[in-house]
């Protein structure tokens, strides 16, 4: 089988139908979708492939536009010819994770036992089992190790438990304003988010699929509060301050009289037209129970013994989602472990949401990693 | 915000560096405590093809060298080496940082576990220049290579050349190698440093390890 393509949008193959996925909670899944863009061309010997890890609310567009909302990629600042992941030299995949809405096989599909979408019949997902879909991928593009894995948020726990569970299938890896483990703060604004879905009447426990209604009001306030986490109060504050929105007084009733309310109330109403609801339920709920530390009888470093892998860890000083205190646990881990790690702490006020903007001190940060780590697999001519 | 990344390679590089880096093995492990903006990883990896990793305090001089390719962690000499296993490197580096740390006692300690050796360059505040113009002004020494006031300067543990080596022998640290540089960049001393190095030494340079 040859997979040579310059840029393919999209693609869906069906995975594990002669090893089918075994799931964390016990269940497996006999045959899953999965797809995936691809950008720039892999090489002869395929050692110039990357794996992008998209975040909870991603998916595989990560250069290309989005088909719900006809918006540009949500990573194209960093994907494309010259750019960081520089598509004239690397083949660059992005795969939607398992549990996903925009192709993968998640909550919304059908169940092949009933015929129905599996609504909350489908199994509790963990982000060892993503990873695991994605090893399957690897596989079936005959991909042996990846120059590097990448990714933010939960990205970035993907690209651990990567590192962690095939490290001679990971040449290198970025980790990016991540955590080993979810902590209880994050953990309890997941549960006001999954609790705003459940409490949405049109919900009806999950099996909304065939309703002309959907649970868009509890989701939609599950995004809004889970975006003010994303941002920092400084980044908040320079966007919006207390700015009233077209409007010269307050109204004295619940209108959206700041700025602030409209942009989260617009934030909110365009995410519920591209993702389904289940399907955040279930992917929060794999970060709830990301912990690589208790996996390895509490001791991280050994979540890396022995691995060849390099690692450059970044974390934004605004973050407080993903704090750099947690992000440095993950450095000492890897410190204790022996392994090659950089660490860049990169000053800003974008909050979270750094990851995905304009920061050129991470562009340069994971620019100069990228490019040692290519001399040192000889990438570079 | 920080200031813009820049790496201006020197073509003059330090001449306590040029020294350690005679004293280092190629193609070893290094550790370099306190590497700055990474000129001497870089000259090491350079010249003597090391496997070289670092540890910064300063953000700006981490991204530096995170940016330039270096295998660099934000991190402190004084809480921040604990992390490291024992002898996972050949050489533990710590060059012109001694003088900045809380405990270099324990600091040095630290090198000692994480190296098989430890290589550590300091300013020798015995130094004439030193001694006169304390005697002579009244004030706290300040010259070519010690530039900043006391009020600004990172510099907290002063020390001599001949407090260096009391410390070495008081905590049972084998010298393997020590070099006495004058100020003009001059090797003065490769053997001894007794009283006339300690007077007229401007920077030293010690290879350390544990006494078996």
């Amino acid at each position: 089988m040859s997979i040579n393509p310059p840029i393919s949008d999209n693609q869906t193959v069906i995975l594990g139908k002669e090893t089918p996925l075994k799931l964390d909670c016990g269940v497996t899944l006999e045959a899953i979708n999965m797809a995936y863009c691809t950008y720039g061309t892999l090489n002869a010997d395929k050692s110039n492939a990357i794996l992008i890890c998209h975040a909870l609310t991603g998916d595989q567009f990560a250069a290309s536009r989005q088909p719900v909302t006809g918006k540009n990629g949500w990573w194209e600042i960093m994907i494309g010819p010259g750019k960081v992941l520089d598509t004239d030299k690397y083949f660059i995949v992005c795969s939607n994770v398992l549990g996903g809405c925009m192709g993968t096989t998640g909550p919304s599909d059908i169940d092949p036992k009933t015929g129905k979408p599996y609504g909350l019949k489908f199994p509790i997902i963990t982000i060892g089992d993503m990873v695991r879909a994605q090893a399957m991928l690897q596989d079936y593009l005959e991909i042996e190790s990846w120059f590097s894995v990448i990714g933010g948020s939960m990205g970035g726990m993907q690209t651990l438990q990567w590192a962690s569970a095939y490290p001679e299938r990971v040449f290198s890896a970025i980790p990016i304003a991540c955590a080993a483990r979810h902590s209880a703060q994050n953990i309890a604004f997941h549960e006001v988010g999954r609790q705003a879905v459940m409490a949405d009447p049109n919900w009806l426990g999950g099996d909304y699929y065939a309703s002309d209604k959907k649970p868009t009001a509890g989701l939609a306030v599950a995004r809004m509060a889970a975006h003010v986490t994303y941002l920092s109060e400084a980044a908040l504050h320079r966007k919006f301050g207390r700015n009233l929105q077209d409007r010269d007084n307050l109204t004295y009733g619940f209108d959206a009289d700041f700025q602030v309310e409209s942009y989260l109330r617009y934030q909110g109403i365009n995410f519920v037209d591209r993702f389904d609801a289940n399907s955040y339920l279930y992917i929060t709920r794999a970060m709830d129970y990301f912990d690589l530390v208790e996996d390895h009888g509490g001791a991280l470093a050994k979540a890396f013994e022995g691995a060849k892998t390099r690692f450059c860890v970044v974390s934004f000083t605004s973050d407080w989602l993903f704090p750099t205190s947690e992000n440095k646990d993950i450095v000492q881990a890897l410190i204790a472990a022996a392994a090659n790690v950089s660490f860049v702490e990169v000053e800003t006020d974008k909050g979270h949401d750094a990851f995905l903007l304009d920061t050129p001190e991470m562009f340069k940060t994971i620019n100069g990693f990228l490019q040692s780590s290519a001399k040192s697999r000889g990438l570079l001519s | 915000m920080s200031e813009p990344i820049k790496f201006v390679p020197k073509r003059d590089i330090r001449v306590d560096w040029q020294l350690i880096a005679e004293m280092i093995e190629p193609g070893s492990s290094v550790l370099d405590v306190g590497c700055d903006d990474g000129q001497l990883l870089a000259h090491l990896t350079e010249t003597k093809n090391v496997e070289g990793r670092g540890l910064e305090l300063s953000q700006h001089g981490v991204n530096i060298c995170v940016a330039n390719g270096l295998s660099v962690v934000q991190g402190n000499a004084d809480t921040d080496l604990v992390y490291y296993p024992d002898d996972s490197f050949d050489y533990a580096i710590l060059s012109k940082t001694l003088q900045t740390t809380h405990q270099p006692h324990v600091v040095l300690e630290q090198l000692l576990r994480i190296g098989r050796r430890a290589i550590v360059s300091f300013p020798n505040f015995a130094y004439w220049r030193c001694r006169t113009y304390l005697a002579f002004t009244g004030r706290m020494p300040m010259t070519n290579s010690l530039d900043i006031p006391w009020y600004e300067t990172p510099n907290i543990h002063f020390c001599t050349l001949k407090d260096f080596t009391a410390l070495c022998e008081k905590m049972e640290v084998k010298i393997e190698q020590s070099v006495i540089v004058k100020a003009s960049g001059e090797v003065m001393t490769r053997s001894t440093y007794g009283s006339f190095a300690n007077f007229f030494g401007a920077d030293c340079i010690f290879m350390l390890s544990k006494k078996t």
